[in-house]
């Protein structure tokens, strides 16, 4: 057996040579990943800002489970859009189960409460500081969403990004929705774990420093969002 | 008919009249100043009558026409100077080439033309304070509430905030002022309502009152007085 260091010399070889399985499976995984937290956001941002600057019956409980949804465990989530989606689901004649519909699917539902509550907090907070004035203003319910989102947009940025790294790293969902199947739903995460289970380590650790570089790649991109926030001072 | 007339407004809280059965006209096209010590209920009053909040009792009623409110620590979206005046504008239902002209317009009249791209944030307290007459004087408004709006501004940017409070005037703007600064309600003021304890102690011309109160409280309070009266308790160290 090939020590780590071999190990991870072939790896940089596969990504330097542009490997076209390492390709395909990294390619997948972004197109499924960009989707998901693209609906997340759809979905999420006017929610949680709806939840952040208005006052309705509700609002504090809604509040509660979209914080507490915010920890759904990845395999719960695909076991539900497993059943929904199976054959003798409600949702079965769709044919969606083991598509990369269905990974986006369960991906969204996992990105959507995060999204969602953290959205909410920021717009909040902002609201807190703007309330009396939007009242002067006498500001309607779509100003108020459309002002808070826009004047919170570089935390916001960052929510999403948040949402990237959560749905990006997942594979309880999309492997029991997905089902792994190769050059149809195979995404990094359910490679990793196929690749390292039969003992193709070159491929699984090239996909886990690709897997890695990305979250790098997420973190700095939110760092970089942070100051320049910070030096347009908070416009 | 008054630009605003309350009747026995009454807000109460946690047990306390904090405003008790204030009656009041704001006269139209005029600039009333509404004056008091600290905790004498000015800014409660304000907001009250400008509908911010809901009174326990009483009513104010209104002649119509738009309302704007300037906030002692202005708001600014976070967001460049022009933006800011596009948004009140766009609340207030303008569009189009009327909006863009008014924007101009705000721009000239708060002396901010030249930065009207800049984060509104980083401006200056007294460039903030007159962004903010600017953003509530480009809607048209027919009252124009101001709490406390030069407090705490120098000389200079309190001169430029009462340049725009007369420019408000000139325009036939029924102007409702907070202030604790005798000087400046003798140089705004054409009426005068002086608070104590939530209650109107004394009303009238401004320079009638300024010049020669009847009330004790105002009395006092022009003279530098502490003014308590007879029958406060203090329990634990605090007025009751």
């Amino acid at each position: 057996m090939q020590g780590f260091g071999g190990v991870l010399g072939e790896a940089v070889g596969l990504i330097a040579r542009w490997d076209p399985a390492l390709v395909e499976i990294v390619g997948l995984s972004l197109r499924v990943t960009l989707t998901s937290v693209a609906l997340a956001c759809l979905i999420g941002l006017p929610l949680g800002a709806v939840t952040g600057a208005f006052r309705f019956p509700g609002r504090l409980p809604l509040a509660v489970l979209l914080n507490a949804l915010m920890g759904l465990p990845p395999v719960v989530v695909g076991l539900t859009v497993y059943l929904l989606l199976s054959a003798s689901g409600p949702l079965g004649p769709l044919r969606l189960l083991y598509t990369p519909t269905a990974m986006i699917v369960a991906q969204t539902i996992l990105v959507t409460p995060i999204v969602a509550a953290l959205t909410r907090q920021v717009t909040e907070d902002l609201m807190g500081e703007y309330a009396e004035q939007f009242a002067s203003m006498q500001v309607g319910p779509l100003d108020r969403v459309g002002a808070l989102l826009w004047d919170a947009r570089f935390a916001l940025i960052t929510v999403a990004l948040a949402g990237f790294g959560r749905a990006v790293a997942e594979v309880g969902a999309v492997l029991i929705v997905g089902g792994n199947i190769n050059h149809v739903t195979r995404v990094m995460t359910t490679s990793i774990a196929l690749e390292t289970s039969k003992g193709n380590l070159q491929l699984a650790l090239a996909l886990g420093v690709v897997l890695l570089g990305l979250a790098l790649l997420v973190n700095a991109l939110a760092m970089t969002v942070r100051l320049s926030a910070a030096r347009a001072a908070n416009v | 008919m008054p630009a605003l007339r309350a009747r026995g407004l009454v807000y109460a809280t946690g047990g306390r009249r904090l405003v008790d059965g204030v009656d009041l006209d704001i006269a139209a096209g005029q600039c009333t100043v509404i004056l008091g010590p600290n905790g004498a209920g000015k800014s409660l009053l304000l907001r009250l009558l400008h509908g911010l909040i809901r009174p326990s009792a009483g009513r104010v009623t209104r002649a119509g026409g738009r309302e704007a409110m300037v906030f002692q620590r202005p708001v600014m979206l976070r967001r460049s100077v022009r933006s800011n005046l596009r948004f009140a504008l766009g609340v207030a239902g303008f569009t189009g080439a009327a909006r863009r002209a008014r924007i101009d317009e705000g721009l000239q009249l708060a002396g901010l033309a030249a930065l009207a791209r800049r984060p509104a944030r980083l401006l200056s307290g007294g460039e903030q304070q007159r962004l903010a007459m600017a953003r509530a004087l480009v809607t048209d408004p027919a009252v124009l509430f101001l709490d406390e709006p030069s407090a705490s501004l120098d000389p200079a940017a309190t001169l430029a905030v009462e340049s725009l409070v007369r420019a408000a005037r000139a325009r036939g703007v029924t102007v409702v002022l907070v202030t604790h600064d005798a000087g400046q309600a003798r140089r705004l003021g054409d009426r005068a309502v002086f608070l104590q304890a939530g209650r109107v102690a004394e009303a009238g011309p401004a320079a009638e009152l300024l010049n020669a109160p009847r009330s004790a409280p105002a009395q006092a309070w022009l003279d530098g007085r502490l003014y308590v009266p007879r029958d406060t308790e203090y329990r634990d160290g605090r007025k009751d």
